[in-house]
């Protein structure tokens, strides 16, 4: 049985160096909304951004560190798959949060 | 099938694993995780949904432990990177190192799950189980369907284990291996959706 | 130890279902006594249950579908002779708890058991051969497919004899799906019967995606592949993103039922219509699923028997995409009426009425390409042309629909029921049918006899027609939809006609049957010794009726779109490589058929709080799957000298052919009756 690490897979494999960059990165972002929270320095509307934004920036630390999701072409296909899960995602969420939204603030 | 073609393909012993195959493998597995994707999206909309009917029962912010929370989620991450090495293992074909590595993720992915089930204990021991509220409900749903996930994985880690151990670091075992880790820091993303979505903004 | 399940829950005293079950256990003995008496249980297994081959899966697919066809149809006959009956005072032969099984039933089987085993059967038969591969991505993966969606079926049939079915219609809507206002089994047989039979689907999406996307033959171009293959593939990629929904939605209800947690309850923060929302939003595109794949028939169909390519190729691709895209936010069309806003619904209104326009465009495409063509009128065609007047009507009355103020008017009414029957039987089951007719001889080697095939067209369309214009009528004349009895005499004689219009459809069903056996009798006189009976355009023509387990001995190159006519225009399609090599392919394994069996226990012990044996199951299936995963050599090999046997022989045939009618050869060597 072949014992040779697999290759040409369609995700590249990444780095010692990758993944830990990708490990500090995503230890500061989650400790900028933790301490956003715990410290309660600043008013509801901007740790809520706050919040939101570390949380976007670390998936994408995610997805480019840890899953290695990037534009060389034999991601391609995993890109576009996420990609337009993202777009059907926001169709359904958001199609769902305004229907229901909509329907309590005229039923309720 | 015949009978002799069994016992030629005994005898003569094709390479299965093909680069192709095990390319196919991980696209057909992120398409799955794709999949997945849309059902924690469903959940979380659920959640949204659901966010403020405490029919008279707690709201998030009473329900949430900052610092437990922290725990979890770096039980969690730490997991994550550790599994990442796991992969640099295999890739240098290191049986040691990689079953080193295995059991300490394990046991962080252990940590989290036992972590969880703690605090689902404590909240439900309060009064404030899934059936006290809708928000609960969706909670518990949201939050349970990501551990669930987790426990699943561990399942599979201990079968990965198993297989390198007896298998050793061949290309079928290296394909699951990487499914896994695709598996694995896909949870950890879901987790980074929850601890934001359901707990931070929860508590602000 | 056996839950709520007690011998009460045989209903004994209903003669009508304890005779219907006891024909269907008469009728199931009777088959397991030839099997056993003719001793093909070992054939039975190693051939079929545990065969891991696309073109078998296939046809067992098919098999499913048209018993729970027969099934479904049972179900359409009992309502329709009650509102025949029921009708001024009269309250007719079936009480309202039974009325209201059955309704929700007919609805459940038609589209989970009968549409899409229908499309995964001619998915998995069709679309390898006409991308050039030797199976699909995950050959093993599709075995737990249909073993988890027979099992789904299993799950409803025994719910006739054991418990009850759901009295909730298909779509189960909340509250009445809670505990508190249906606390029987019923509903829960509904859930786990589409839970069971929806994972199977996921897992169809998932493994025709990447089929399509990783094993076209070399030279395949996207713009290169058959519109079938196109079809297949949106429908997969509507299935891998909307079925989870349903999964998800499906979970929540049996949350609140088993759990007792609050999603959909009155009470404690529950909404009701949360449950509505994700039911259509995976219900949506589910229309669209159960579509498509009829769509790329009736285009498969159209080229070929009007011996002409597809016109417009490349705007139907385009309008496949547009209707995919689309289908994925028109949702709410499904409840307007549930008190949101006029924002909402005009927003849902107008994407509604939009995907009018991608299938116009696919109308005018289908008559195009019959345009100037020398059509033979077979069967397929004839389905064909039934489809396209019948859609266009059913799509008019959409239209009118999506209109949120006219539906306030026609919402729950007969005009509903007549509106999706007219979208639903042409636009999918007269799609599968007419794929039935075209790829039987590719699946079994010979063709089915044409003239039963016509006579049963004649009495569908015809039976369809009596059947739902009445009920457009009756829509206007606002009547709704599940009446168990009325009072209304107008509505009697309208009630009558569809009543005839239905018997008349089991007439084109019996006809079905018939020509199945007449087929069967006359094989050999209908074999098909070429491989392409119709003149084909597409590769699935090019391997031998029924194919090689490896379909191609050398994987064929593609340049252009009809891939086989343009070989058998160079002359090249049927020339030998110099010699054959060796072809692997997966070996049989029982462990899909182990977790469908465990999947239908699991599911049985759930719906009956049997909570031991819900465990063994789950432990059942969790086992198979590291048993299976632990074994590295799924494969076995076909030795390049028994590839030369096969396909020496399968040249002689060819030769003998070409021999006989050297003018017309290969193609249809035999005159076809009829035309």
């Amino acid at each position: 049985m072949n014992q040779a690490p697999i290759d040409n897979i369609g995700i590249s494999r990444g780095s010692l160096k990758s993944y830990l960059t990708g490990f500090v990165l995503a230890l500061i972002l989650t400790a900028i909304p933790f301490a956003m929270v715990m410290s309660r320095a600043f008013s509801p509307g901007v740790t809520l951004i706050g919040i939101f934004s570390a949380g976007v920036v670390q998936i994408l630390v995610h997805l480019h560190y840890f899953l290695h999701l990037d534009t060389s072409s034999a991601a391609r296909w995993n890109v576009l798959a996420i990609l337009f899960t993202l777009l059907i995602m926001i169709i359904f969420v958001g199609g769902t949060l305004w229907i229901m939204s909509n329907l309590n603030y005229r039923m309720m | 099938m015949t009978p002799d073609a069994t016992a030629i393909s005994a005898t003569y012993r094709a390479e299965v694993a093909h680069p192709d195959t095990v390319a196919m493998q991980t696209f057909g597995f992120w398409i799955y995780l794709m999949s997945d994707l849309i059902i924690f999206a469903t959940l979380f909309a659920t959640f949204a949904v659901f966010s403020r009917s405490y029919a008279g029962g707690p709201a998030g912010k009473e329900l949430v432990d900052l610092t437990y929370l922290l725990g979890e989620t770096l039980f969690l991450l730490c997991s994550s990177v550790t599994y990442g090495l796991v992969m640099l293992a295999v890739h240098r074909g290191k049986k040691k190192w990689v079953l080193l590595g295995l059991v300490v993720t394990f046991l962080l992915g252990l940590g989290f799950v036992s972590m969880e089930i703690h605090e689902f204990y404590g909240l439900v021991a309060k009064g404030y189980g899934p059936d006290r509220s809708a928000f609960l409900s969706s909670f518990f749903t949201l939050v349970g369907t990501h551990g669930t996930h987790v426990t699943f994985g561990l399942i599979w880690m201990a079968v990965m284990m198993g297989q390198v151990a007896v298998k050793g670091l061949t290309s079928p075992v290296q394909s699951r291996l990487m499914r896994l880790s695709m598996f694995w820091h896909f949870l950890d993303l879901i987790w980074i959706g929850i601890f934001s979505l359901v707990y931070l903004m929860g508590v602000v | 130890m056996f839950g709520k399940l007690t011998l009460a829950a045989i209903p004994f005293d209903k003669p009508i279902v304890i005779s219907a079950v006891g024909g269907a256990v008469f009728l199931a003995l009777v088959i397991l006594g030839l099997i056993t008496y003719y001793r093909k249980w070992t054939y039975l297994y190693h051939e079929w249950l545990t065969s891991l081959d696309h073109k078998k899966i296939g046809i067992m697919y098919i098999i499913l579908a048209l018993v729970m066809l027969v099934r479904g149809f049972s179900d359409a006959i009992l309502m329709r002779s009650q509102q025949a009956v029921a009708a001024g005072g009269h309250l007719g032969f079936l009480a309202p708890d039974h009325f209201n099984q059955i309704f929700s039933a007919h609805g459940s089987i038609m589209i989970i058991f009968m549409a899409m085993p229908f499309l995964a059967g001619l998915m998995n038969i069709v679309v390898p051969q006409q991308i050039g591969a030797r199976d699909v991505a995950f050959p093993f993966l599709n075995s737990v497919s249909l073993w988890l969606t027979a099992a789904g079926a299993m799950l409803i049939m025994v719910s006739l004899g054991v418990g009850e079915f759901s009295q909730a219609g298909w779509s189960g809507y909340t509250p009445l799906t809670e505990k508190a206002y249906s606390p029987g089994v019923g509903v829960d047989y509904w859930i786990w019967a589409f839970q069971i039979a929806g994972i199977g689907s996921t897992l169809t999406g998932i493994n025709f995606l990447v089929t399509i996307l990783k094993m076209r033959a070399p030279g395949m171009k996207p713009m290169h592949m058959p519109l079938f293959v196109w079809t297949a593939f949106f429908t997969s990629v509507l299935i891998v993103w909307a079925f989870p929904v349903l999964t998800v939605d499906l979970a929540l209800v049996t949350l609140d039922r088993c759990l007792g947690m609050h999603f959909f309850t009155n009470d404690l923060g529950g909404n009701m219509m949360m449950y509505a929302n994700l039911f259509w939003t995976w219900g949506h595109p589910e229309v669209y699923i159960v579509i498509l794949p009829a769509f790329g028939v009736f285009s498969e169909v159209s080229a070929t028997f009007s011996g002409k390519r597809l016109f417009g190729y490349r705007s139907l691709v385009y309008a496949t995409a547009v209707i995919t895209i689309l289908s994925f936010s028109v949702w709410v069309h499904h409840f307007f009426t549930m008190g949101a806003g006029p924002n909402v619904n005009l927003f849902f209104g107008i994407a509604t009425m939009l995907i009018a326009i991608p299938t116009g465009v696919k109308i005018f495409n289908w008559l195009f390409t019959m345009y100037r063509g020398r059509i033979q009128f077979t069967p397929p065609m004839y389905w064909t042309l039934g489809f396209i007047v019948t859609f266009t009507i059913g799509g008019a009355a959409g239209v009118l629909m999506a209109v949120p103020p006219a539906d306030y008017v026609l919402h729950n009414s007969l005009f509903l029921i007549a509106h999706f029957h007219t979208m639903l039987i042409p636009g999918t089951l007269f799609g599968f049918l007419a794929g039935y007719y075209y790829w039987f001889p590719k699946a079994v080697g010979f063709r089915l006899q044409e003239n039963w095939g016509i006579r049963a067209f004649w009495c569908w369309i015809i039976g369809f027609y009596l059947a739902f214009i009445p009920l457009y009528v009756l829509g206007f004349m606002g009547m709704p939809r599940r009446l168990q009895h009325y009072v209304n005499p107008a509505w009697h004689p309208y009630l009558l006609v569809a009543a005839l219009g239905t018997a008349l459809i089991g007439l084109g069903i019996v006809f079905l049957g018939v020509q199945l056996v007449v087929s069967i009798k006359e094989r050999r006189a209908l074999s098909d010794t070429t491989g392409d009976p119709w003149d084909g355009r597409t590769l699935e023509w090019l391997t031998a009726s029924p194919p090689a387990a490896y379909n191609f001995p050398k994987i064929p190159v593609v340049e252009d779109i009809d891939a086989f006519m343009g070989m058998k225009e160079k002359d090249v399609a049927y020339r030998r490589p110099e010699q054959y090599s060796d072809i692997e392919i997966p070996k049989n394994v029982p462990h899909g058929l182990i977790i469908g069996a465990f999947a239908f226990l699991g599911g049985f012990a759930v719906i009956w709080y049997i909570w031991w044996l819900a465990l063994v199951s789950a432990l059942g299936i969790l086992g198979t799957v590291i048993a299976r995963s632990w074994d590295d050599d799924p494969h076995y090999l076909i030795p390049a000298a028994e590839v030369q046997r096969i396909e020496d022989e399968r040249h002689r045939q060819l030769a003998a052919v070409a021999q006989r009618c050297p003018a017309d050869a290969p193609a249809s060597p035999e005159p076809v009756p009829g035309r």
